[in-house]
């Protein structure tokens, strides 16, 4: 007798039944990027909130036109511009409570400055004086990332580690449209979302990485789409538009905080400046594609509802445009400050201890640099 | 004075103990010692990790504290990251040395900088295990040296473990460091048995020393992780023929105890580095450029390398041919111009 015919006819058995994990459908994206400027929806938010809005666009723009210009000097050794996106960065830092956490890429200066940051602290990367210009614990922002997306995993294990703890912290991670395309920006998501992390994921997609456009970046429907696959929501947010940006980063930071897990926010925005002053635009981009945006400029959607609604007088304009000037000139003053520098400094932080071969390179630089100071002594005598 | 008749101390009992079962008491006690250390990585609960080192960990602390993540080394170890940085230890297994490449930007844009780029504020305490090496007989991507790069990258610590003992002691010391370490494990020694004590295991001595394993007069052996016990056969061979070799085992390659090697060189004024990983861009050259320039008047022959061929690492079949073994060492021990009756 042959097994077969032992066990009787062959009969195939059905695989265990196929369920999907989740339901996909709560999860996606609106089809239009959501608005609340200009729509009913403007209405339910209070008044107050709308002004302490505009008001940190105003600054935040005024911060973005200073740095520019320090650049401009040679005060900063660099600045990407996040004029235009003023509306993301400002959300992002006025959706966290002080006990959460900030994980900023390079562009996003303006969301650590409205955090809290003293200006120009926010500068001391693009400025060149050293890399870090804060204590990361204390603020609870880390330090600008430069290589793209590999902040994202350092915002899910924070997130993770105080869930652990229970503390109720939540992290909100930034990232640019082209960020998205990096394996760590997959990973992220996916460690997020399988360990229902408090994290929140803002791209902001502003058009371009650099010169490539979103087109040569992705072919998925909108970035927010992207969440469905990992099991988490994603929502799409007009970018210019800071109440809807504070209104739905607010959400997601509450529900992270709840324990619902991450969400991804896609907002929708534009570069109008070049990538850094380094960048020419022309290269790759229309002027009149730029001016097609500039009738949707965040600040003058936030002027026009709160000029329509009787929110704003001439004096409060005034009066925010002033403590913007005023900012700016501190920045200004602090900028043309010869940073004070030690070199020393370079062996000092590479381990807790340092280690007999940098103690001797260490050696061989104060050598260095007495015998430097001796000759310039000489020389001024 | 009355003297009261000393509790005869039962001495504790030694027990024949793998590497592999070392490791995985080193992170037990560091995990019930210290409740902010994590363990994570593929397979380490349930399964104890594909070489058993974390068996047991996930059922004694909970998947919380020994977790299972995704399959991604980028996301494990930058998760870890942000884990330190909200007052974690980490502790990551990478599942094989080639396999942790896909976490070098993490290690090095990162995990390797972050104390440096904030002036101190944030040191990450994370502890990188790396299975490396050959002679497993493991297929391609399995046994990798990869110990030059990470060495190559300031801000982390590299130590690696010859013995049953030290693999206890520096993986204790590598998860109380404060700085991260790439912590080097060298695969076919796993399960390399020596008599240890698991109940009064022997810490050690602060990352960055050195030791001699085998002292003499005639040549320094300097060496580190899987070639120390090649090493010191090669000089028990050796002493038939009248060389009394002196074994160096490193232990940490970053910091490098150069005081120990220099003094031994002085000592023997010959030397031969010894490693698996290929010569050319390999941590023998450093070392052999060290202990010239320390030792230069103390040398009577050129210090020699005997390392992996430059050669991806070879199929299974061929890595007998690859790995230094005791008689290419014996062969370069014999080109430092050795006299007999010396
Ligand atoms: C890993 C990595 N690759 C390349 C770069 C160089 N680079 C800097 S910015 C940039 C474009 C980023 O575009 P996007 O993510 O859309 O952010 P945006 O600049 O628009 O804010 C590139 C390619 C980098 N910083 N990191």
């Amino acid at each position: 007798m042959t097994v077969m015919e032992q066990r009787g006819a062959y009969r195939p058995t059905p695989p265990p039944a196929w369920q999907p994990r989740t339901d996909p459908a709560p999860l996606l994206p609106d089809a239009e990027p959501y608005r609340v400027l200009g729509t009913g929806a403007a209405e339910k938010v209070d008044p107050e909130l709308l002004r302490l809005l505009y008001a940190e666009l105003v600054r935040g723009r005024r911060y973005n036109t200073q740095a520019t210009a320090l650049t401009k000097q040679g005060r900063l050794a660099v600045y990407p511009s996040s004029t235009g996106q003023e509306a993301c960065e400002i959300a992002a830092a006025l959706a966290l409570e002080e006990r959460d956490w900030l994980f900023p890429s390079y562009r996003d200066t303006l969301a650590v400055v409205a955090r809290g940051l003293d200006p120009a602290s926010a500068l001391t990367l693009l400025r060149g004086d050293w890399h870090t210009g804060y204590d990361p614990r204390e603020h609870r922002i880390a330090p600008l990332s430069t290589p793209l997306a590999t902040q994202l995993p350092h915002a899910v294990g924070l997130a993770h580690a105080a869930r652990l703890k229970g503390d109720g912290v939540v992290a909100l991670a930034m990232v640019g449209d082209g960020g998205t395309s990096e394996g760590d920006f997959h990973e992220a998501l996916n460690f997020a979302a399988v360990w229902q992390a408090p994290v929140v994921f803002l791209v902001q997609n502003n058009g371009f990485a650099i010169s490539v456009p979103l087109a040569k970046q992705t072919a998925a429907p909108s970035l927010a789409h992207k969440a469905v696959g990992y099991g988490m929501p994603g929502r799409l947010v007009d970018g210019n538009d800071a109440a809807a940006m504070h209104e739905v980063l607010s959400e997601a930071v509450a529900r992270a905080r709840e324990g619902g897990g991450p969400t991804l926010v896609e907002a929708v925005t534009y570069r109008m400046e070049a990538h850094t002053n380094a960048d020419d635009a022309t290269r790759y981009r229309q002027d009149t594609d730029v001016d097609a945006w500039r009738d949707h400029d965040p600040i003058l959607l936030m002027e026009r509802e709160l000029t329509e609604r009787g929110l704003l007088d001439d004096d409060m304009k005034r009066q925010v445009g002033d403590d913007a000037e005023a900012m700016a000139a501190d920045l200004r003053e602090h900028m043309n400050q010869e940073p004070v520098l030690d070199p020393m400094d370079l062996f000092t932080h590479v381990y807790a201890e340092q280690t007999s071969q940098l103690r001797e390179q260490a050696a061989q630089l104060r050598a260095e640099l007495e015998v430097a100071s001796e000759e310039a002594e000489e020389e001024a005598r | 004075m009355t003297t009261v008749a000393a509790k005869p101390a039962t001495k504790p009992a030694n027990k024949p103990a793998t590497m592999a079962q070392a490791l995985g008491r080193a992170l037990r006690d560091s995990m019930a010692e210290d409740p902010s250390v994590h363990v994570l990585g593929e397979d380490v609960g349930a399964l104890g990790g594909v070489f058993r080192v974390t068996d047991g960990l996930a059922a004694e602390f909970g998947e919380d504290r020994c977790t299972d993540t995704p399959l991604a080394e980028a996301g494990i170890l930058g998760t870890a990251v942000g884990m330190a940085m909200y007052g974690l230890r980490p502790v990551v297994e990478m599942q094989f040395d080639a396999f942790a490449y896909p976490a070098f930007e993490q290690l090095i844009s990162h995990v390797a900088r972050m104390r440096n780029r904030t002036r101190g504020a944030m040191p990450l305490p994370i502890t990188v295990r790396v299975p490396y090496g050959g002679g497993i007989g493991g297929v391609e991507h399995h046994s990798d040296s990869s110990e030059a790069y990470y060495i190559a990258t300031p801000g982390l610590h590299v130590v690696t473990p010859a013995t049953v003992s030290d693999a206890y002691g520096l993986l204790r010391a590598s998860i109380a460091s404060d700085d991260p370490v790439v912590f080097l494990e060298p695969k076919r020694l796993y399960w390399s048995k020596a008599d240890w004590n698991p109940e009064a295991p022997q810490t050690v001595e602060p990352i960055g020393r050195a030791v001699v394993r085998r002292p003499g007069r005639s040549a320094t052996l300097i060496t580190y992780g899987p070639s120390v016990p090649v090493c010191l056969e090669a000089a028990e061979a050796a002493r038939a023929e009248g060389w009394d070799l002196e074994v160096v085992d490193l232990r940490s390659l970053v910091p490098f105890d150069d005081e120990t090697v220099a003094a031994s060189v002085r000592r023997t004024g010959r030397a031969v580095v010894v490693h698996e990983s290929g010569g050319f861009g390999g941590p023998g050259g450093e070392i052999a450029a060290r202990v010239t320039e320390r030792c230069f008047h103390h040398l009577e022959a050129p210090v020699l390398r005997v390392a992996g061929f430059d050669i991806p690492y070879p199929p299974p079949m061929l890595e007998k041919h690859h790995l230094p073994g005791v008689d290419r060492i014996l062969d370069a021990v014999a080109r430092l111009q050795w006299e007999a009756d010396s």
